[in-house]
């Protein structure tokens, strides 16, 4: 039975990681690699890698990070963050990268996930959408969620989806940071209309809120960071838990 | 040892070199005949899409040297799917080693989705890239197309329907499934194939 998916996300600036960790057997907690190897051995299905470095010096780091993760990590990954175009795609696949994940770039250029989906193949192309609860309904935010485009959750998902993405990366704001369980009922709007994989993020903060995230939010895997970065959450105590409870977890 | 790495233009091959490598060894990138008959084990790997990969392996006369070889050789994902006969993905001619066709998922409900994305369990293993497997064990998968249940199913994956996970002739072997993105699993089953 196919498993729903655990995905640890590290933030990268300038080849190293960004928020804190408190793993005392790491030799080097900023070094991506060795992180993302802990992860991996610990159970994660998946890792994401975001690149939040601005430069142009920052990039080149990145791809040689994105070189070495390929060397080191036997699970699939996915990069995102500064991808504005195919060569940036095409920079990152032909560095080892499995998927990448397109956030702005593709709200304000949807064509990139045509262009993606054609060149590279959708299973590559992992469309994010940051999202916040508005008066009128779920509304699209762009650059970690400062600036409110005209885009909608919903539909915005739908035409990604037509334009051939591969899965959706669904983060809420209102959830995102609070800890008090994921964007359940959006989800699994999300899930049940679309025909792709649905990647839950924002909200994790005990082991209960990725049940629920798979039972109630219909989600494929669930994403998160903190939790996972100091220890709240073991990988493995949360899959043993998971799998507990009958939902299909790789052990 | 000399292992081959089929040269084309396939998606990610660097996770393929990347997980030899932890195994051990360094493997040679090419499209040259003499080096691949001469390596020890071809490795045929393939992220891409079925008629556009035929028609560059034929272009490049890579066909006949795959089919021709004598060494084991292991296909993964899109190369296990081209080294069946023919393909619903683009209505492709493939290399016609195991006589099944490559078939297109025709998801029944909408929980199935299409492509099949992510970690899945194969079973019923035979010997070869699975020995010393005795229960089922999850490996990666990311395909939209597969191989039906055949005489050549060396390892079987219910998703939709039950389809080949594994395929295995004589000197062919092959994945539907990333051993090189299958964690400790899937280095099982490179280092099998490396000991064949």
């Amino acid at each position: 039975m196919l498993a729903k998916r655990i995905i640890p996300c590290l933030d990268i600036r300038n080849g190293r990681t960004v928020k804190g960790t408190n793993f005392v057997n790491l030799r080097d907690a900023g070094d991506p690699v060795e992180l993302g190897r802990l992860y991996s051995d610990q159970g994660a299905d998946e890792l994401v890698f975001l690149d939040i470095t601005a430069s142009f010096e920052g990039r080149k780091t990145f791809t040689e990070l994105v070189e070495r993760i390929a060397a080191n990590i036997s699970i699939p990954f996915t990069v995102g963050g500064g991808i504005h175009e195919l060569k940036d795609v095409e920079r990152l696949l032909s560095a080892g990268a499995d998927k990448v994940s397109v956030n702005s770039a593709a709200i304000k250029n949807p064509d990139l996930i045509n262009q993606i989906a054609l060149n590279f193949g959708s299973q590559v192309c992992v469309a994010a959408i940051d999202a916040k609860q508005m008066p009128e309904g779920w509304r699209c935010f762009l650059n970690g969620g400062r600036v409110p485009t005209d885009r909608m959750l919903f539909e915005w998902a739908h035409e990604a989806e037509d334009r051939g993405a591969g899965e959706i990366l669904f983060t809420s704001m209102d959830h995102d940071g609070v800890k008090q369980g994921f964007a359940n009922e959006a989800l699994r709007k999300l899930s049940d209309e679309l025909t792709i994989p649905v990647i839950a993020s924002g909200g994790a903060g005990a082991k209960e809120h990725f049940r629920d995230t798979f039972i109630e939010g219909h989600a494929d895997a669930a994403l998160a960071a903190s939790v996972f970065h100091f220890g709240e959450i073991p990988i493995p105590e949360l899959k043993q838990y998971l799998c507990g409870l009958n939902i299909p977890i790789r052990l | 040892m000399e292992i081959a790495i089929v040269k084309y233009n396939a998606g990610n091959i660097r996770s393929v070199i990347g997980a030899l490598t932890r195994l051990g060894v360094t493997p040679i990138l090419t499209d040259n005949e003499e080096e691949l008959r001469r390596a020890d084990k071809v490795i045929f790997p393939g992220v891409g899409e079925a008629s556009t990969t035929m028609e560059y392996l034929k272009a490049h006369g890579l066909d006949r040297i795959i089919k021709d070889l004598r060494q084991p050789v292991l296909g993964i994902c899109l190369g296990q799917q081209l080294m069946c006969s023919r393909s619903e993905e683009g209505n492709a001619e493939c290399l016609g080693i195991f006589d099944v066709p490559v078939l297109k998922f025709q998801p029944a409900r909408h929980e199935d989705k299409v492509p099949h994305m992510g970690w899945n369990t194969i079973e019923t293993t035979r010997d070869g890239l699975f020995k010393g497997f005795s229960k089922p064990e999850y490996v990666y998968f990311v395909h939209s197309f597969y191989v039906p249940e055949c005489q050549w199913t060396a390892a079987k994956t219910d998703y939709i329907v039950p389809f080949s996970a594994s395929l295995h002739k004589d000197n062919f072997y092959a994945t539907q499934f990333h051993p090189e993105k299958s964690g400790p699993t899937g280095e099982r089953i490179l280092k099998n194939f490396l000991d064949i």
